[in-house]
């Protein structure tokens, strides 16, 4: 008998070494980057350079966000630097870092009914959108890429509502599908728009507005609301994403040529 | 793009979890589920009908409901925190458990209670009833049974709601064929969704019919 | 050895569905006689073999065996037997498992249950595959293997054909040889008058009748009796 249970204690103890063996973290991120094929490309040489495993669970800002709250991750990963801010205020994660920055682009028919492609003026083109009452997609799903939407009808003064606004209630891919389907104006971020597939008939609008600037930043889940936080290969994942070798993978991804991402960690 | 699918490891790495995970769930299910159903179907006690309507409605359980409870259940911030089962393989064998546990047991226990009207006289007559009455019952109808296990097997194989959740789709880690068709979905690459989902659909098709051919042959040895 | 027998049933109804299906009544089978329960169809032949197999519960009354023993000192083979999807020598052990039969001793009884009924070239096959009348022959075998002190038969050879029938009759006689109390019911007149020593005559749910097969047959003392044996019975 009491071989039996030694011999029982002694697998269960391999085993469970053998899992923390494995070494990971969970890091919580949008879907947007994860879409655009960003976190392929560089976690292989993080964990080359590590070994450590980063599993990404991908899904909206505002899921990212709570995911980070509930203990569920080890890091956050997101677009939304006034939501991180306050969550860093009331304690949930340690601190918050810049990593890097991505832009947002207006896509439309390419018939344009709202007249405004090759526009530079993102709040003017979506005065136009609402004046023209042409169908515009939108994500609809406390998203980083939905506040930013919001943001931008607010400096218009336009509260968006009527047949013509549809709110999807989901991703930037499927947005963007139905925004295909519909032959509707959106707001997406470039990397999800550069390497998306099914375009129909619709084609980068408006871009190169400051005001459509994404920054993304990176926090970690603070330790002291959840023990069980891998707190070192947690901070060894924010640290990586912030060193020259980070920042240099960062940039150096590209689809069909174009960058992506633009590293603007401060030192 | 059909050639290149098939080449990629990856796929083949997404295939094998996807049936791991749902012929695990299956199997567990079916475990629980096919002494669970013929419990009810001979048994007598009160509110009897009642939990035979419970346990057919919950047939119609939605996966992304389950996903979800499942969720609350294992998240840090939730009863089952500790075991840190969030995001894992096992995680989404439980989710497809509750799912399939319903499908088993209530079919069950339609097929052991129309069996039980044949068998009843003469395994009482032999001083068998009660559980063992069930299970004799249950073993000589297995057969039969296994359309039910076909069905819990095609609900486990279809779903998305459930896996995604409690799994989060990790690249490498709980992406299956299901989840990565809404992935790729998303991404607008409907070709390429297509294709994964003709496979996942022959892989099923090939299921049912490895065990229709087992069925026959069961059925010519013991009649 | 505490023997089951006799059997007592007292004051005894049962009624199922509005209607009364068995009336009051009070009966003892004694060891040793073989007893054939006869009557039309509807008479309720097969709901009395029930009450006494104990598969029914009395509506009123009680029906008492001699003792009460852990082990069924009874058995009962129906009109249609009922097999497990397993071999014949399968079905045989699995009565005897149920009957707690020690697993030593459980496959030589089998054996020779097989080899009683002439179905030992068939041990191996599937019971369900088995024509009508070895699949008869296969439920008295399980019975015999129990060696029980009363077998109980519902109209054993009412779906069978002659040749079928013959064959069953001569395992009953058998059972009835090597000791074992035979009640049987059935609606032939010819095969109460082979296998039995004595008939309960049953009409509309009430004992019309108790006597001797020879007394039965030369001479019957109820009206509904002698228009049975005349086959002039109206169908209930």
């Amino acid at each position: 008998m009491d071989l039996r249970r030694l011999l029982l204690a002694a697998a269960l103890a391999a085993a469970t070494n053998a899992w923390a063996q494995d070494r990971f973290i969970v890091v919580s991120s949008t879907t947007s980057t994860e879409n655009s094929g960003l976190f392929r490309h560089i976690l292989p040489l993080f964990k080359q350079q590590t070994g450590v495993d980063v599993r990404v669970v991908a899904q909206g800002t505002g899921q990212a966000l709570d995911m980070g709250r509930r203990g569920d991750c080890d890091v956050v990963f997101v677009h939304n630097r006034d939501a991180e801010l306050k969550m860093v205020e009331e304690g949930w994660f340690v601190n918050r870092h810049d990593v890097m920055y991505n832009d947002f682009v207006i896509v439309g028919p390419k018939a344009d009914p709202a007249k405004v492609a090759d526009s530079k003026d993102v709040v003017a083109a979506f005065s136009k959108i609402r004046d023209a009452q042409a169908p515009f997609a939108s994500r609809g799903d406390k998203s980083g890429t939905h506040a930013a939407e919001l943001g931008l009808w607010k400096m218009a003064g336009i509260e968006p509502k009527g047949d013509w606004y549809r709110e999807t209630g989901s991703g930037m891919g499927a947005t963007l599908n139905t925004a295909s389907g519909m032959n509707a104006y959106a707001l997406a971020d470039r990397g999800t728009w550069l390497s998306f597939k099914n375009r129909g008939e619709l084609a980068i609008a408006v871009q190169g507005d400051q005001r459509l600037f994404n920054q993304y930043g990176v926090m970690l889940v603070n330790p002291a609301k959840h023990p069980h936080v891998k707190r070192d290969l947690g901070q060894a994942f924010i640290d990586w994403l912030v060193s020259p070798q980070g920042q240099a993978a960062i940039a150096a991804y590209k689809i069909g040529g174009e960058q992506l991402f633009f590293p603007n960690a401060r030192r | 793009m059909p050639d290149a699918i098939f080449a990629d490891p990856r796929l083949w790495q997404i295939v094998g979890l996807s049936l791991g995970v749902s012929l695990s769930a299956v199997a567990l299910a079916t475990l629980i589920g096919l002494p669970l159903g013929a419990a009810i179907a001979v048994g007598r006690f009160p509110g009897r009908q009642a939990v035979i309507v419970t346990l057919n409605a919950l047939m119609g359980l939605p996966p992304v409901v389950v996903g979800l409870a499942i969720y609350l259940l294992l998240s840090r911030a939730g009863p089952l925190g500790e075991l840190g089962l969030l995001f894992t393989p096992q995680a989404m064998v439980i989710a497809q458990t509750v799912l399939v546990l319903p499908i088993i047991a209530a079919l069950a226990r339609q097929a052991v209670e129309d069996a039980w009207r044949e068998y009843e006289e003469q395994l009482r007559s032999l001083g068998v009833d009660g559980l063992r009455g069930a299970l004799t019952v249950l073993w000589d109808i297995r057969c039969s049974l296994l359309t039910a296990v076909l069905a819990g097997l095609g609900r486990a194989s279809a779903e998305v709601g459930a896996v995604m959740i409690v799994g989060g789709n990790i690249d490498g880690v709980t992406r299956v064929m299901t989840t990565t068709i809404a992935l790729e979905t998303s991404k607008g690459d409907l070709p390429l969704a297509l294709g994964l989902g003709a496979v996942l659909i022959c892989i099923v098709l090939a299921l049912n019919a490895g065990a229709h051919l087992v069925k026959q042959a069961a059925e010519r040895r013991y009649g | 050895m505490n023997g089951i027998l006799p059997l007592r049933l007292e004051g005894v109804s049962y009624a199922a569905g509005g209607r009364t299906l068995i009336e009051r009544t009070s009966l003892t089978l004694e060891a040793g006689a073989s007893t054939i329960v006869l009557g039309a169809n509807g008479a309720g032949k097969s709901v009395l073999m029930r009450l006494m197999h104990g598969l029914l519960a009395p509506s009123s009354g009680r029906v008492a065996w001699q003792t009460e023993g852990p082990r069924r000192r009874q058995a009962m083979v129906f009109q249609r037997p009922v097999m497990l999807r397993r071999s014949a020598l399968a079905n045989v052990l699995y009565a005897l498992d149920a009957a707690g039969v020690p697993a030593a001793q459980q496959l030589r009884l089998a054996r020779e249950a097989l080899e009683e009924v002439g179905l030992a070239h068939a041990a191996g096959r599937p019971a369900r595959v088995l024509s009508g009348g070895e699949q008869q022959r296969l439920a008295l075998a399980r019975a015999w293997a129990l060696h029980p002190e009363v077998l109980f038969l519902d109209e054993p050879t009412a779906s069978l054909d002659p040749g079928a029938t013959r064959e069953i009759e001569a395992v009953i006689k058998a059972f009835d040889v090597s000791g074992t109390k035979i009640v049987m019911s059935t609606h032939s007149l010819g095969q109460a008058r082979r296998l039995g020593d004595e008939i309960i005559f049953l009409h509309q749910g009430r004992v019309a009748e108790r006597a001797s097969v020879e007394a039965f047959f030369r001479q019957p003392a109820s009206a509904e009796a002698a228009a049975f044996i005349k086959g002039e019975l109206p169908w209930i």
